[in-house]
């Protein structure tokens, strides 16, 4: 399925290419422009699906996703700032959004759990409190951008895939395949997490090396994604929803299953992205949100 | 198998648990009784050390427990405590499994015997047949029968049991004390209970260990401790001791 996706999202496209005869024109747009594109909304989905699926269980709610905790837009303050004063660093986005992510994540935690523990409430204000702090503080930032640049920040902040390359699709592929076989490790653990802390505590895990862990990863997850294609919403919330409808809750299951199905997901919600008001194009962001915040409505009522 | 020696726990300011000690012995049953705020619960969670200790010492099995691993103390210590609700599906067979967590690979799969040995405990709490169902959809009685199957699915040498029969029919408080027995004299093991219900305890414990404000008020066989005068000291409040006719253990009568 996730090559079929593939296959047809490089296909598809403002210019539709076949796979044979390609003009240099055409090829051009193939492997310079739309291949990093597919391949690294591939990785994005990825990243995020199963940084969420593993945040759900580590705090027991199924509404936890990396955008609405505010760890994105860690990641996207993190990186912001390494554009603005470390433009000619590669690596100094990455690394700032990774501690931009964390330290986001850090804070929700801290604000979210009280003597009684943690109750979906306190964690989804925590996260709101956060996205908006951060928000304006990006604002802040996005003042000082001339005009010209202005521009592409903001779709970039609505997680925007067209300024793909390949160097940042290495970086992301190489994060999200590694994340996710760590997360996967951490899945049986997970499982009795989902439970209860205290619970798994009794039957043998030992909680704080599996917290640290899930969010060190998630952060890393959330944190390259975020630096190679901005806050593209949602996904984590989505995703690893439908997984668990379709295999139930089994974290060794979901959490990988989860990366695959984010992938497709995020490269088939980027062709319609690039498609549906071609030759113009909406940030994917706006369409994994679209679909996204009806679900975190129903769910929130379901609770 | 597990030795506590004068411990003291301390929330912030407050003194919960006040140089208390405790000798478990193999094969045995203690109910821990008190009234509300003593500390029993308290005290449970320090016996497996998920609750710190201020000072004195646990032994388990000789070695000291703050120095095993979370694994290591489940391993040889089950919990059966009231079970929160969980925001997932999660079916009775993947909550028992969460016993056998401490069994063969952490980050692997279940083996066989892992399944067999947790629909064996499933069993024994008479749930056959619920193994596929959905926690959040039993009710309050059968999730606590499925918090014990769990527990026993762990095979530990110590089970400890906070207010287990809680939410239990009648047939099924006698099914819970029965399995522990069971437990305790078949695998050599040991079981301490929290309890209200001083008749239960009466009819199943070999000792009794009277809890009031975070200290012993009385310990020891069980008939000696449940006494008209302690019993009034520590509950505050009438009651009437006669011997139950089936088992000629004590019966205890609250007068109203």
């Amino acid at each position: 399925m996730l090559i079929a996706a593939l296959l047809i999202a490089v296909s598809v496209g403002s210019e539709r290419l076949a796979f044979f005869d390609l003009s240099d024109t055409q090829r051009s747009i193939l492997f310079d422009i739309r291949l990093p594109r597919v391949l690294l909304g591939a990785c994005v989905g990825a990243s995020l699906a199963a940084a969420g699926a593993s945040l759900q269980a580590l705090l027991r709610n199924p509404l936890a996703e990396p955008y609405l905790l505010g760890v994105s837009n860690g990641a996207a303050l993190g990186t912001m700032l390494a554009f603005v004063f470390f433009e000619q660093f590669f690596f100094a986005r990455p690394l700032f959004a990774l501690a931009g992510a964390g330290l986001a994540t850090f804070t929700v935690y801290q604000m979210a759990r009280s003597r009684a523990g943690m109750n979906v409430e306190r964690l989804v204000l925590s996260g709101v409190i956060v996205t908006t702090f951060l928000s304006s503080i990006i604002v802040l930032f996005t003042s000082l951008l001339d005009a010209a640049r202005l521009r592409g920040f903001t779709f970039w902040l609505l997680g925007d895939l067209s300024q793909a390359t390949m160097s940042g699709f290495y970086l992301t592929l190489a994060a999200s395949v590694l994340g996710t076989i760590v997360l996967r490790s951490q899945a049986r653990p997970l499982n009795l997490m989902m439970i209860g802390e205290r619970d798994a505590m009794d039957f043998g895990v030992e909680v704080g090396r599996v917290r640290l862990i899930v969010f060190g990863i998630a952060s890393l997850l959330v944190g390259t994604s975020v630096a190679a294609s901005g806050s593209v919403g949602y996904v984590g919330l989505i995703v690893p929803h439908l997984v668990r409808l379709s295999v139930g809750s089994d974290n060794r299951l979901v959490v990988p299953l989860s990366a695959i199905a984010g992938a497709i997901f995020v490269v088939l919600a980027d062709t319609v992205a690039r498609t549906v008001i071609a030759p113009r194009e909406l940030p994917v962001g706006a369409i994994t949100a679209l679909i996204g915040a009806p679900l975190f409505i129903y769910l929130l009522r379901r609770n | 198998m597990l030795e506590v020696k004068e411990i003291s726990v301390w929330f912030g300011e407050r003194k919960v648990i006040d140089n208390v000690s405790i000798a478990l012995g193999s094969g045995e049953i203690l109910a821990l009784l008190g009234p509300n705020g003593a500390g029993k619960t308290t005290l449970l969670r320090a016996l497996n050390g998920t609750v710190a200790l201020k000072s004195g010492a646990i032994a388990l099995n000789g070695a000291p427990l703050e120095e095993l691993s979370r694994r290591e103390i489940a391993r040889n210590i089950a919990v059966v405590a009231q079970e929160n609700e969980t925001k997932f599906p999660i079916t009775v067979l993947e909550f028992t499994l969460a016993g056998r967590f401490t069994r063969g690979a952490a980050f692997g799969w279940e083996t066989e015997h892992d399944v067999e040995a947790a629909n064996n405990a499933l069993e024994m709490c008479d749930l056959s047949g619920y193994a596929k169902r959905v926690m959040n959809e039993l009710s309050g009685g059968e999730r606590q029968r499925v918090v014990l199957a769990r527990a026993l699915a762990a095979e530990t040498g110590i089970l400890l049991l906070d207010e287990p029969t809680a939410n239990l029919d009648l047939a099924h408080q006698a099914l819970m004390f029965r399995l522990v027995r069971e437990r305790c004299r078949d695998a050599a093991a040991s079981a301490i209970v929290i309890t209200h219900d001083l008749n239960l305890a009466s009819e199943f414990a070999e000792r009794v260990i009277l809890l009031k404000g975070g200290q012993i008020f009385a310990q020891g066989p069980t008939a000696q401790v449940l006494t008209r005068e302690n019993l009034q000291e520590v509950y505050d409040v009438q009651v009437l001791l006669d011997e139950n006719p089936a088992s000629g253990k004590v019966r205890v009568t609250t007068v109203y």
